[in-house]
Formats: structure tokens, C-alpha cells, sequence
């Protein structure tokens, strides 16, 4: 049984049929990229599968039960977290309180017990600290130490990326989903972002499906590559089956015209 | 497909949000309350018969009059939060001033020979000045307190607005004073018209009649007009109407200019009904017409024209119809309340209003 | 507004020349003083020349003559100032046309105010503006002609003035910053003594009371009998004011925050401590020291800051713009006035802690009940179906339908003193110990929330809701518990209110308590708890102390609102993240200004006078 699948799974907004009747697997421990031209449909399968928009027709399943309807923060506690594809951090929060609060679901302490400092308050603060520093320190050292008290306004674009992605690990997901994880980014953080995503992975067995647009990440870090056009998939396999596949260019490139 | 080895983490049960249902629940418990309430209480008043025909028909009459105050007052609401989606809380100040404004000129040409001599036209100079001076004042806020803000996020702008709201309403106390202005009598609107049946006083015509006229005005000026085709361009796409050459500024302007124009001859009318008028005549009116407005639709202009008429008869007839049925003493001093009441049930249950919303394109 | 003074590098422009730069910008100077002198009628038309003539600040200086005076000031002091520098133009040099652009703006402010004057002088408008009494021109003393008849040259009088003054404010500019700062240190610390004659003299006298320390000789000294500052007296704090400013703007000097940063864990925890118990030494002995008027002036502040610390939470921390968050605080006040007063419905006069569990429980009840239905709604409907809810519950205590239990207009008396065992909290300086404890307890619940689970919830989703939602919070608890916390604080502050009057009225619980608050807040700094402290201390403090304020109140809270949204909208005293947050486009900008000030000021010679600014 794969870890997620959909079935026939279908969004309009207004006139726009965004995801028309698409039948996606993913099984544990995969690395999935989706790929496609603008407007395909990448993103709103993203909102989708996290809960943050309702699916009209279809069905979602993860580890076997289905997510429809249920609220993104269910979905999260189930053990689906996403980033965004412009990066949505919140500004004010610092570094390590961004990814503190991606431990939400996974801690309890309520309001009595924060004014009360009960001893499984303070434990579950340290405990959720502890989780913020780690995932952060997944990347080096550049989101620690000083950085930790940091407003998340004032980083650099390439640590925003990080940020958001550490949050997302912080939840302990059994599914990531990465939202062009390395737009904007030159090629030197590309190649480092690619590696790392291998590396979580490989590290914490987390299974990833990753929109992108940048072919030399598509090629370095997929096992399976699905490609959509028009809310459809046209093509899915291994990177070099889908980059000679002859829908596939067309879908990016248009029809070669024919010569009179 | 490749194969598969799950390794479960153990059992996540799926809490689909407790309180969910209860929230949904509670609401629709509201509505069914609301409904049951109503429905009971308007068939014991009419059973017992406690108001005669004539009576309902005044109240009927008196809320129509009352609602075209509301709903040219509601105009001005609709028309900017449709160009900028933003509530002008201070719509009502500007209301008042125009209600102030009334007093003051006819005070004054009460005591000319041109008032007795001349009623109806003495009347059109003090509807001129109220419309002005009202016109004005919503330019002003417009160009000192909003302009500033604009494209912030929307919170700021709106306790600006909050802000003059109150700044407005004590600039005219400590200026004018606290005191009750009663506007004096004008002997050409006393009586009443008999009418198909229906008694309809001479005031509450004048005002139906006036409004039905500005906002026939309205219409031909939004619909007709260059400016009003500017207005209508801006409130569906600021952004594309700027690169169509229109500029986007002066078209705001004119809005706040309309909108302030017809809230301070409502102003002038209300002044005719009610007669007494002070720094906190403002407040209500500014918040049942913005009800009324969102009841018919924001941004929407018969819808803001609707809602007032809807709004002004509800509060009209809502506390005989309603409350006398289910026993509650007092009701007329409830009137408030009722209307404080649709406005959220409104806001609650049909935020999109009756004839829906018509706001400018929020880009992504 | 920014102001920058600084030096641009030069592009190469054509023919590698700096375009000559504006001196001053005389449009700007005209607009101001026309603004400035309808400020100026404005104030004088509304009563408020005459009303804060009453109290003597220095020699035959009162607050309504600096009103007066204050307006050409400003105006020439924002007119004569350079208008921003432009890539490719050269720095201007400060000179004369900083002088002729606070010259031109006083000049200009003071034609309309002369203007205004000759047409009060000559028409009676009292039929309209009733505040436009003959105090101002026609008789004495003249308030806006500063005692001079018309026709004797009141009217040169005015204009003169305004435009000497526009000019000295304009030579202002001329000084560098740091003298420029210290002539505002100076003036705010004797304007601040000269206002707060009654607070500084009580101060003073209590402290010799109480501590037998001799004090109040000083109290003789600074003050005239008039209760206007001695002119000795104001020399000695003009004199303190320029050592205190010059010697926490001493050159590198680093800001206190980050001295405290770099302290070891430990020392910082002794700190913490020494101040906190230093506080509340103070603090114990403050209502012996300011006596039953002060206290009963804190008192009042206390109650309003405790409904601020609870609409912080709302408000500030989760970003819910509740209007209608009297309706907690009338609840509170009734729940307490039916369960201690004998004479109420219920009538079973219990003691004041007995109804504190009911307080609280129906504060959360009606915080679940408010905020239920406001689930789902954007920001501004949520902000006028919460001001709804305010009136609804205002109007239903008001009501004749509910008269049997709330007692309608007539309300609930006798209200029964908060006693501790044996003694009962009656008078003021009693109180202030009741309130101040609340006033604790809520400080402590707002810094425990803040930086807790439920602290970082609400501010996610305040950041950004519908992220806050797919990174796990669960909306609806973080709202409803939100609003509950908030309720529960102001549910406090009406049992107080209760008790502290003796009395319940509908007429108290209006929507412009509510407003009241949510100025208190964001003048204070939304989500910072010393900034909404000062606040309500200064906003609703200062009008009880000083009654002249007391009607003129509302207007400046509403003025306020407007300034503050415009110039800074964290508020005085910032939460450090929010103004990092609304200045962010700044901050880059900034830092690269000051690397090219450094870079000048490396090459300029000294003596220039200019020092780097914003």
C-alpha cells in the first residue's frame, strides 16, 4: 500500500479546472518530484493535499485513511507538512520561535498550565526548544547560535528557504512537501539544498514530494519525476524516461509547427 | 509501482476537530432561534391586535422614510469600501456635520424673511450647504488621514478612521457644544397627505422623495457620467484603470466627495424627521447604514439602497411586530437593539449581503 | 519622516557636477503654516486657549499661551528643515534658508491667526462657536493677543511673534543633532515639571511625610504659590535635564539594552531582582507618599491598565481587533454588584472573593459567546460585530426588560468593599494595593502567555493565520481562548470598578471605554507591556490629575489615533519585533546611510556640524 495516494482527484476555481482527475502514489521513502509547465497545477495539488483548500471531487489518502476535509492542522498532525512557494514565515517570530511553532500539534500545554509553570509545561518548553535548535541545525550552522534570537525578517532569502523547511521537519512529518524549495536561490545554495533534501531523506526516512522547476535539482535528487499539464499527469518514471518523453516537451515547449 | 514496506509509527487517531461541529451547532442554533423567535412573536402581535391598520401603515411609512436616510448614508459606505475596501468608520461623523450643518442654516434663514416667504427654496439652500459642507469634510479625511495609509494592511487605515471618528465627533462638541440643537419648525412640511388610504406626514414624503431623487442622481452619474464610468473602472481594477490613464487619486476623491455629499443630505433629512440633532447623532445612524449596506451586498450599489430600506423598516416594525409578541416590555426602547442585532446576524450569517458583493480585485 | 543629512556619493553624472540642492522647500513651508495657523484657531475656537490658561507654568507663561506658541514652533521647526537628499544633488549647506523657511511658516500661521482674531473681534460668533468667549480677544485678558488691545498692535503682535518664533525654530535645524537634542531634553523636562506641579509637589511633601527625608522644602523651592515653576526652579531642572541627556548621549556610550545583553546569566538574574524589590518598595509606599487624590488617580489609570493588559492579549498577541471589549468589563461590574450587594436582585451580599470564581466564569462564558460567532470574519467585520455585541450588552443592562435583575438606568448600589479577613478596603490609598496586585497578577499572565505554546500560537497566527493553521495550531482553541484570557482581564477590571464606586450604571460601560483601551494600546505599543503601562498612565492618568484635560480628552485620544497610525504605528515605547517589522524596508536603508556617513565623515573635515541622523 503506498504511503499517499489520490484518486481521481479534481479542483475548479470559477472556469478553471486546476487539477482534473489525477491519480497520484507515493510510496514510504520515495523522493517524488512534480514537475510541469505554469499553470499546471503544481502548487494547488500542494494546497490541496494539506487542507488549505477543499478538493471538489475525488479522494486523498495517506497511510491508508483518507485526508478529505479534514483542517490543515489535522492534516499536520497526521504527519503532512508543506513549505511555500514564496516564502511564508511568520516575520515578527524569531528564527527558533518559527520552528517552535511547528511543534504545536505535537505538544499540549494549555493556558492553566503556562500560568501555572507545571513541571510538564517546562519540560515540553525545553523539549520543543531543544526539537527548534536540532531541526535548525540541520543546516549548518547557519540558523544557529546567535541566529536562533534573530527576527525571521532579516534573513537572507536562501536562509528563509531553510527556515521554512526546517519548520516544516520540526513537526516530524512522515511526508514533506517542498514547494520549489530552491526558487531564487544561485547555484551553489541549489546544489547544497539538493544534497540536503537527499540527506533528510536518507537521515530521518521522511518521504518527499517536491515541486520544481530547476532541472539540474529534478535530475539530482529524484527517483521518480511525475509531470502534469492542464491539471493531468502526462508522464511519470525516471528522469531520462520523462525528459525524451515526447508529451513532455510539448507540454513545456508548445507543438513544433508544421512546415507548410 | 514500487513496492512497498511501511513501517507504521503506531496508531495516529484522527481528531477531527472537537469543537468544529459544536461551533457549526452553536450557529445554526442561533438561526433557528432567531427564526422561531420572530415567527412567534410577529404571530401573537398581529393576532392580538394590539396596533391598529393604521398605525402599522404609519410604522411602515416611517420606516421606509427612515431607511432612505439609511440608505443614502449607506451609499457612501458602499461606494468606498468597493474602491477601497476599507469601512470609513467615520462615514457617520460626516453624516453629523451634515445634520449640524442643517441646523445652523436654518436657524439662520429662520430668521430672514426668505423662510416664510419662500419655504421649499429656503429648504434647497440648507440641503446646498449641508451637501457641501459634508463633501468637504469627507475630502479632508480622505486627503489627511486615509490617503497616507493606503495599501497598508487594512487594519491600519481602519482605527485611523476609528480615530477621526472621534476626533470629529468632539471637534464639534467643544466647538458647537454639547447641547441638543432642535432644528426649527418649518410650517410648509406639518400635516399629513391622504394617500391611496395610507396617511403619510408631509416630512417622511419629502424625505422618500428627496432620497429616491439623489439616488436616481446617483445612478445616472455612476452609470452615465465619464466620472462614473472612472469610479466604476477604479473599484473593479485600480491597477489596470491607472495604466488606462485614469487617475486613480482624483477618481477617489470624487467618491469620497459623493459619498460625503449624500450622507450630509441625509444629514439635512434626518434633521426634518427627527428634529433634534447633536455631536452624537453620528454614531447610530453610521452603524445601522453600514449594516444596511452590508445586508445589501458591499460594494454594491442598489444593494446599499436595499439594505437601507430593508434595515429602516425592520427597525421600524421589529419591536411592535416582534418583541410586543413575546411579551418583553420596553420594546421601543430595544429599537436599538434590533438593529444591533442584524447587524450581526448579518455580519455573521450572510456577510456577502442579499445581492452580494462587489469589491475590487485583491491581487495575489 | 526621515532626515537624512548626509553626503551622496556622486554619480557620474553629466559633466561630473553635483546638482546644486534645495535649500528648503517654501511650498512646504507655506502648506505648513496655513495648517499650523488653523491648528492654532482651531484650538482657540474649541475653549481649549482658555481652558489650559488656567494653569501657570513659568512667570506669566501658562499651557494656554504655549499652545499658542507652540504652533509656530512646529510649523517652523518641519519648515525650515532641508527636504530630503537625492542621489546626484549636493548636500545642502545649513544657512539662512532654513531660517527663511520656520520664518515663512510662523509668518504664514500667524496671518491666519490674525485673520481669526480681527473676525472675532469684529463679529460675535458665540451663537455658533460657543467656546469663542470674549476671554480670547474682545476683553481680558486677551489670551490670543497675549494682553494687548486690537487696535494697539495686538494684531502686529501676532504676526510678529509667529513668525520670530517660526524663525528660531528654524534655526534649530541649523544646530547639530545632539544639541538639538538637547534642547528638546531640556524643554520636555521643565515643560514635564511645570505640568505636573500638583504630582511633584504631593511627591515631594509625602516623601517627608512618610520618610522624614527633607524634601518638601524643595517642593517651595522649584514651585510659586501660583503652582507655576520659580524661575530658580526652572533653571535647576533645566540644568539637571542638560546633565542627564548629555550624559546618556555621550559618546560611546553603548544603549542600555545591550550593556544588559552582554551581563552574565547571573548577574542579570541579581538585576532583575534588585530592581523588581526596589519597585516594590516604591510601590508599598506610594499611596502614603501621593496621599488619597494621587492614589485615587493611579487607582482609576490601574483599572484601565488592567483592561489594557487583557485586550493586549486580544489585540496585541492575536491580533483579533475586539471594539466591543467593554461588554467583558460591564459584565465583571455586574456579576460583582448582584453577588455583594444587599440590595440587588439576588440580593445575598456576599464578600468580594466569594464572587470572584462567579467573575471569572462569566467572563469566560461571554468571551466563548463573543467569540464563537467571529470565528471565520476578516479583521475589520470582526472589529464592528465585536463593537455590536459592546452596545448590544450595554443597551440590554440599560434595559426596562431586564430592570428586575440589573437594575435598568437606576443600576445596582452598595456594592460591598473588597475586605481582606478583617479590613475593609475603602479608601483610595487602600485600593491602590487591591488594583495594583491585579495589575501584577495580569502582567505575569501576559509575559507567562507570551512566551509559551499558546503565546507563539496566537502571535503565528496573528503573523499569518491560514500558515499558523498548516503548521499545526488549531484556529478555533487559539481564538476562543484568546478572547476567553481577555474577557477574564477585563471581567477583573469591572469587579474592581465595582467595588472601588460602590456602584453599578449602565452609562459607564459605553463604547468609549472600549476605545479608550485600544488607544491605551496602541499608543503604548501593541504587545508591549512597559509602553501600554506608560501609556495608560500619561493618556488616562494625566486627564484625571489635570482637569483641564478632562474634556478635551476624547479629541486627543482621537487625534492621537490618527497621528500614530501615520508615524509609527508600534506605538512609544515598541515591541522591539513590531517596529523591526514596519520599519524592514528601513533597515537595509539605514545601514547602508550610516556606512556612508562613516565614510564622510572619515573624509569631511571636522567642525561641519552635521552629524549623521535617522
Amino acid at each position: 500500500m503506498a504511503l499517499f495516494e489520490t484518486r481521481a482527484l479534481t479542483k475548479d476555481f470559477g472556469g478553471v479546472r486546476a487539477i482534473d482527475g489525477l491519480d497520484l502514489d507515493v510510496d514510504n521513502g520515495e523522493i517524488v518530484c512534480v514537475i510541469g509547465p505554469n499553470g499546471a497545477g503544481k502548487t494547488t495539488l500542494f494546497n490541496l493535499v494539506s487542507g488549505m483548500v477543499p478538493a471538489d471531487e475525488g479522494e486523498i489518502r495517506f497511510e491508508g485513511r483518507s485526508i478529505m476535509g479534514l483542517r490543515p492542522s489535522q492534516i499536520l498532525e497526521l504527519g503532512i507538512a508543506r513549505t511555500f512557494q514564496t516564502v511564508r514565515l511568520f516575520p515578527e517570530m524569531s528564527v527558533r520561535e518559527n520552528v517552535m511553532v511547528a511543534r504545536h500539534c505535537r505538544t499540549r500545554s494549555g493556558m492553566l498550565k503556562a500560568i501555572f509553570r507545571a513541571p510538564s509545561f517546562r519540560r515540553e518548553e525545553k523539549e520543543t526548544r531543544q526539537w527548534a535548535e536540532q531541526a535548525l541545525a540541520f543546516f549548518g550552522s547557519r540558523l544557529t547560535g546567535w541566529r536562533f534570537d534573530t527576527p525571521a525578517r532579516s534573513l537572507s532569502y536562501a536562509n528563509r528557504r531553510r527556515l521554512e523547511i526546517a519548520r516544516a521537519m520540526a513537526s516530524e512529518p512522515r511526508l514533506l512537501l517542498l514547494d520549489e524549495p530552491t526558487a531564487g536561490m544561485n547555484p551553489r545554495e541549489t546544489q547544497e539544498l539538493t544534497e540536503l533534501i537527499r540527506r533528510l531523506r536518507d537521515e530521518t526516512g521522511v518521504t518527499i514530494i517536491l515541486i520544481e522547476h530547476d532541472m539540474r535539482v529534478v535530475k539530482g535528487v529524484s527517483e521518480r519525476v511525475v509531470v502534469l499539464d492542464y491539471g493531468q499527469r502526462i508522464a511519470e518514471g525516471p528522469y531520462a524516461d520523462v525528459a525524451s518523453n515526447d508529451r513532455v516537451i510539448e507540454a513545456y515547449l508548445g507543438r513544433t509547427a508544421t512546415t507548410a | 509501482m514500487a513496492k512497498t514496506s511501511l513501517e507504521p509509527r503506531g496508531p495516529i487517531t484522527v481528531r477531527r476537530a472537537f469543537q468544529l461541529p459544536i461551533v457549526d451547532g452553536f450557529l445554526w442554533l442561533v438561526r433557528i432561534a432567531a427564526v422561531v423567535l420572530i415567527v412567534v412573536g410577529a404571530f401573537n402581535s398581529l393576532t392580538s391586535a394590539r396596533l391598529s391598520g393604521q398605525q402599522w401603515r404609519d410604522l411602515v411609512v416611517f420606516g421606509i422614510a427612515q431607511g432612505s436616510i439609511y440608505a443614502l448614508i449607506a451609499l457612501g459606505y458602499t461606494m468606498v469600501y468597493g474602491i477601497l475596501r476599507f469601512i470609513n468608520f467615520a462615514h457617520g461623523e460626516v453624516f453629523m456635520i451634515g445634520a449640524m450643518t442643517g441646523f445652523y442654516v436654518s436657524d439662520g434663514l429662520s430668521r430672514t424673511p426668505l423662510w416664510e416667504a419662500q419655504p421649499f427654496v429656503s429648504q434647497f439652500i440648507v440641503l446646498i450647504c449641508c451637501m457641501s459642507v459634508s463633501a468637504l469634510v469627507a475630502l479632508l479625511l480622505e486627503r489627511v488621514a486615509y490617503r497616507p495609509l493606503r495599501g497598508l494592511p487594512r487594519l491600519l487605515p481602519f482605527i485611523t478612521a476609528i480615530g477621526a471618528s472621534f476626533f470629529l465627533q468632539y471637534a464639534v462638541a467643544t466647538l458647537f457644544g454639547t447641547s441638543v440643537k432642535a432644528y426649527p419648525p418649518v410650517d410648509a412640511l406639518g400635516g399629513a397627505f391622504t394617500f391611496l388610504g395610507f396617511r403619510i406626514l408631509k416630512v417622511h414624503l419629502l424625505v422618500i422623495v428627496a432620497a429616491l431623487l439623489m439616488m436616481a442622481g446617483l445612478y445616472l452619474y455612476v452609470e452615465k457620467t465619464k466620472a462614473g464610468r472612472a469610479i466604476r473602472a477604479v473599484a473593479e481594477d485600480p491597477e489596470i484603470a491607472r495604466l488606462m490613464g485614469l487617475s486613480v487619486d482624483r477618481t477617489i476623491a470624487r467618491v469620497f466627495a459623493v459619498g460625503g455629499a449624500l450622507a450630509g443630505a441625509a444629514g439635512f433629512l434626518f434633521g426634518l424627521v427627527f428634529q433634534n440633532v447633536h455631536f452624537l447623532s453620528g454614531f447610530l445612524p453610521g452603524i445601522k447604514a453600514f449594516t444596511a449596506a452590508v445586508l445589501g451586498g458591499i460594494g454594491n450599489i442598489p444593494g446599499a439602497v436595499l439594505g437601507g430600506l430593508l434595515l429602516g423598516s425592520v427597525e421600524s416594525l421589529g419591536p411592535s411586530l416582534v418583541l410586543v409578541g413575546l411579551d418583553i416590555p420596553s420594546a421601543h426602547q430595544l429599537k436599538d437593539v434590533v438593529a444591533f442585532l442584524a447587524l450581526v446576524l448579518v455580519l455573521i450569517f450572510r456577510p456577502t449581503g442579499i445581492l452580494g458583493e462587489q469589491v475590487s480585485e485583491e491581487r495575489a | 519622516m526621515a532626515e537624512p543629512t548626509v553626503a551622496v556619493e556622486a554619480p557620474v553624472a553629466a559633466g561630473g557636477e553635483l546638482l546644486p540642492a534645495r535649500q528648503v522647500d517654501l511650498w512646504r513651508a507655506v502648506r505648513l503654516g496655513l495648517v499650523g495657523g488653523l491648528t492654532a484657531v482651531f484650538v482657540s475656537a474649541n475653549g481649549m486657549v482658555l481652558a489650559f490658561s488656567k494653569r501657570a507654568l513659568l512667570g506669566g507663561v501658562t499651557l494656554g499661551s504655549l499652545l499658542l506658541v507652540a504652533v509656530p514652533l512646529l510649523v517652523g521647526y518641519l519648515a525650515g528643515r532641508p527636504p530630503p537628499v537625492l542621489q546626484g544633488f549636493a548636500t545642502p549647506r545649513p544657512g539662512w534658508r532654513n531660517l527663511a523657511g520656520g520664518l515663512l511658516a510662523g509668518l504664514l500661521s500667524g496671518v491666519v491667526m490674525a485673520v481669526f482674531v480681527t473676525l472675532i473681534a469684529t463679529f460675535d460668533v458665540r451663537r455658533v462657536f460657543i467656546n469663542v468667549t470674549p476671554e480670547l480677544v474682545r476683553a481680558a485678558p486677551r489670551l490670543l493677543t497675549f494682553g494687548l488691545e486690537l487696535g494697539a498692535g495686538g494684531l502686529v503682535l501676532v504676526l510678529t511673534l509667529n513668525a520670530m518664533l517660526g524663525a528660531v525654530a528654524g534655526t534649530l535645524q541649523l544646530l547639530g543633532e545632539r544639541w538639538r537634542r538637547a534642547v528638546f531634553a531640556v524643554a520636555l523636562w521643565v515643560l514635564a515639571f511645570a505640568m505636573l506641579q500638583p504630582f511633584v509637589v504631593q511627591v515631594l511633601r509625602g516623601i517627608q511625610a512618610e520618610l522624614r527625608i527633607w524634601t518638601a522644602p524643595l517642593a517651595e523651592f522649584l514651585y510659586e504659590p501660583s503652582g507655576a515653576l520659580s524661575v530658580p526652579g526652572a533653571v535647576a531642572v533645566a540644568v539637571v535635564a542638560f546633565g542627564v541627556d548629555a550624559l546618556l548621549t555621550r559618546e560611546g556610550r553603548r544603549p542600555v539594552r545591550t550593556r544588559l545583553e552582554v551581563l552574565p546569566e547571573r548577574s542579570r538574574r541579581l538585576l532583575r531582582l534588585a530592581v523588581l524589590a526596589g519597585l516594590l518598595f516604591v510601590l508599598g509606599l506610594l499611596p502614603q507618599v501621593l496621599g488619597p487624590f494621587l492614589s485615587e488617580v493611579l487607582n482609576i489609570a490601574g483599572i484601565f491598565l488592567l483592561m489594557a493588559l487583557g485586550l493586549n492579549i486580544v489585540v496585541g498577541l492575536a491580533g483579533l481587533l475586539d471594539l466591543g471589549y467593554v461588554a467583558f468589563f460591564a459584565v465583571g461590574a455586574y456579576v460583582t454588584a448582584l453577588l455583594t450587594s444587599p440590595q440587588s436582585s439576588l440580593g445575598v451580599g456576599w464578600i468580594f472573593w466569594a464572587a470572584v470564581p462567579f467573575v471569572v466564569l462569566a467572563a469566560a462564558v461571554s468571551g466563548l459567546v463573543v467569540g464563537t460567532p467571529v470565528l471565520r470574519m476578516r479583521g475589520d467585520y470582526l472589529a464592528i460585530v465585536t463593537l455590536g455585541f459592546g452596545e448590544i450588552a450595554r443597551l440590554l443592562f440599560l434595559s426596562d426588560w431586564l430592570k428586575p435583575t440589573f437594575g435598568g438606568a437606576q443600576g445596582i448600589i452598595r456594592v460591598r468593599d473588597i475586605t481582606v479577613g478583617p479590613i475593609e478596603i475603602g479608601g483610595p490609598q487602600a485600593f491602590f494595593y487591591a488594583i495594583f496586585c491585579f495589575v501584577l497578577l495580569a502582567t505575569y499572565v501576559t509575559y507567562a502567555l507570551q512566551g509559551s505554546r499558546v503565546g507563539r500560537a496566537w502571535i503565528a497566527m496573528r503573523e499569518d493565520e491560514a500558515v499558523a493553521e498548516a503548521m499545526g495550531v488549531n484556529i478555533v482553541t487559539a481564538k476562543l481562548s484568546a478572547f476567553i484570557a481577555g474577557a477574564m482581564l477585563a471581567g477583573f477590571g469591572g469587579a474592581l470598578f465595582a467595588t472601588k464606586i460602590g456602584s453599578v450604571f449602565p452609562h459607564s460601560f459605553s463604547v468609549i471605554v472600549s476605545i479608550t483601551v485600544l488607544v491605551v494600546i496602541i499608543v503604548g505599543g501593541m504587545a508591549s507591556v512597559p509602553g501600554v503601562v506608560l501609556a495608560a498612565l500619561v493618556l488616562v492618568g494625566l486627564p484625571e490629575l489635570l482637569r483641564e484635560f478632562a474634556e478635551y480628552r476624547f479629541l486627543i485620544y482621537g487625534a492621537l489615533l490618527i497621528f500614530m497610525m501615520q508615524q509609527r504605528p508600534e506605538g512609544f515605547i515598541p515591541s522591539r519585533r513590531r517596529a523591526q517589522e514596519l520599519h524592514e524596508e528601513e533597515v537595509p536603508q539605514d545601514a547602508w546611510l550610516r556606512t556612508q556617513t562613516t565614510m564622510q565623515q572619515e573624509a569631511a573635515p571636522a567642525g561641519d556640524g552635521r552629524s549623521e541622523t535617522s
